[in-house]
């Protein structure tokens, strides 16, 4: 079982942040298939949000095919990120954090770092979509 | 389907002055409703005139589908729980708990008893003796167990710790969460009402400035930066509900059903505070006769 937590001030809606905590923890190996999600209630009722807020990020969840609703028991993680996408996951992030380390040698800040890779991503983005 | 409550040129007056005016209003059912604005509003005056404590001065009020107050039936459906929870200091809470039952036909003792419990109150203790959130828990566990449709709560939380706030919010959203229950809430801090409310209403002097359903009315504004621009200029799709220059610079808050597309703006989103802000401000701005009398008064008192 996981536990959620809340941040008011990051400006991300409650829902999202709710449904990036449960992909997080199946990126890192926490949450697992047939895993049980806390109940609507006992989310609502630990972060004081209203419940259909959690009902929008666990449906949300199903239709991305993360997660299955028992009715009357709970919701369900119904997928495991196999071994080899962590993996892949681990090496990607320890290749970011030494492409990290070279941007600071050369002088950048975080928010620089950032910004490079922001516009990174619309790149990609936009590359794509070509 | 009815709803939960049904304003149409609802107003209060109390002598000369009008604590609410104008008020048309359709709150949905199944909502935790936000009732905000700040002291003096005429929160309290819409909410007695829910309750059925208050009779209107003009227009009318219906209460799920019902005349406010106007029977036992009626009564039962709304629990309510006024301005910085109010007791019965001599009595102790099991004393409360059966006031609760006698004066109630749905009561519910088990759910009483078991939210007393989970509180940790005891139950030979006398009501006047219990910490300002105790006491603002024993009489929301009075308006849960009488099992309403509607809960009406007047600044619940407004006189709390930051602890027993998000004590009493963790309590009413479970509640909400096993109960088809409706609930609204009057509050003069959109931080108390953001996490919780899917609805909701701005209430400034005397008057609706804004009401909907949360997540609709974020989408539904934008914050526009850029080059010092007329408002009036902007199409007539985008109106505009605040708007500050500099000698260079234009920030306007407008609000708009379509994206706004002119690339000449820089278009951000506005959290819920910001917006009942600028809302509250342009209640005020379109006041001048107020701040004219204010203008007057001030020079007459230099004189």
């Amino acid at each position: 079982m996981i536990e959620f937590h809340l941040d008011t001030r990051s400006g991300v809606a409650p829902y999202l942040q709710l449904i990036r905590q449960v992909r997080q923890a199946l990126r890192l190996g926490l949450l697992r298939e047939g895993d049980q999600l806390p109940t609507v209630k006992d989310v609502s009722g630990s972060l004081a949000i209203n419940p259909n807020t959690v009902l929008k990020a666990y449906r949300e969840l199903e239709y991305e095919g993360l997660a299955s609703a028992r009715p009357g028991v709970g919701t369900f993680v119904t997928t495991t990120l196999s071994s080899d996408s962590i993996s892949a996951y681990n090496e990607l992030s320890r290749d970011l954090e030494g492409w990290i380390s070279k941007a600071r040698t050369a002088g950048l800040d975080d928010e620089s770092i950032g910004a490079i890779f922001q516009r990174s991503i619309r790149t990609a983005v936009q590359e794509e979509v070509r | 389907m009815t709803a939960a409550i049904e304003a149409s040129g609802l107003g209060k007056k109390y002598g000369r002055h009008w604590a609410l005016s104008d008020c048309t209003l359709s709150i949905p059912v199944g909502r935790v409703v936000g009732l905000v604005g700040p002291n003096g509003a005429g929160k309290t005056t819409l909410l007695n005139l829910a309750t059925g404590m208050l009779a209107p001065s003009s227009g009318t009020i219906r209460v799920l589908g019902g005349a406010p107050g106007s029977g036992p039936g009626q009564l039962a459906k709304v629990g309510y729980v006024a301005q910085d929870a109010p007791i019965y200091a001599g009595l102790s809470v099991a004393d409360h708990l059966r006031l609760g039952a006698h004066m109630n036909p749905g009561w519910d003792m088990a759910l009483a008893a078991g939210r007393i419990r989970q509180l940790g109150l005891a139950l030979k203790q006398k009501a006047g003796t219990l910490s300002g959130g105790q006491r603002a828990q024993l009489a929301l566990t009075l308006a849960i167990a009488k099992r309403p449709e509607l809960l009406i709560l007047d600044e619940p939380i407004a006189s709390l710790d930051p602890l027993a706030r998000r004590e009493f919010l963790q309590v009413l959203m479970e509640t909400t969460a096993e109960s088809e229950v409706s609930v609204v809430m009057s509050s003069h801090l959109v931080a108390d009402l953001e996490r919780i409310s899917e609805y909701l209403v701005v209430l400034v002097d005397s008057r609706v400035q804004l009401a909907g359903q949360v997540d609709e009315l974020l989408a539904s504004h934008q914050l526009l930066t850029g080059a010092r621009r007329d408002p009036a200029t902007l199409p007539a799709s985008q109106r505009v509900i605040s708007a500050s220059h500099t000698d260079r610079q234009s920030t306007i808050l407008v609000r708009s059903d379509e994206p706004v597309l002119d690339p000449s703006w820089s278009v951000d989103q506005i959290d819920l505070e910001d917006l009942v802000l600028a809302y509250m401000g342009q209640a005020r701005t379109s006041r001048p006769d107020v701040s004219d009398e204010f203008g007057t008064k001030i020079l007459e008192e230099k004189r």
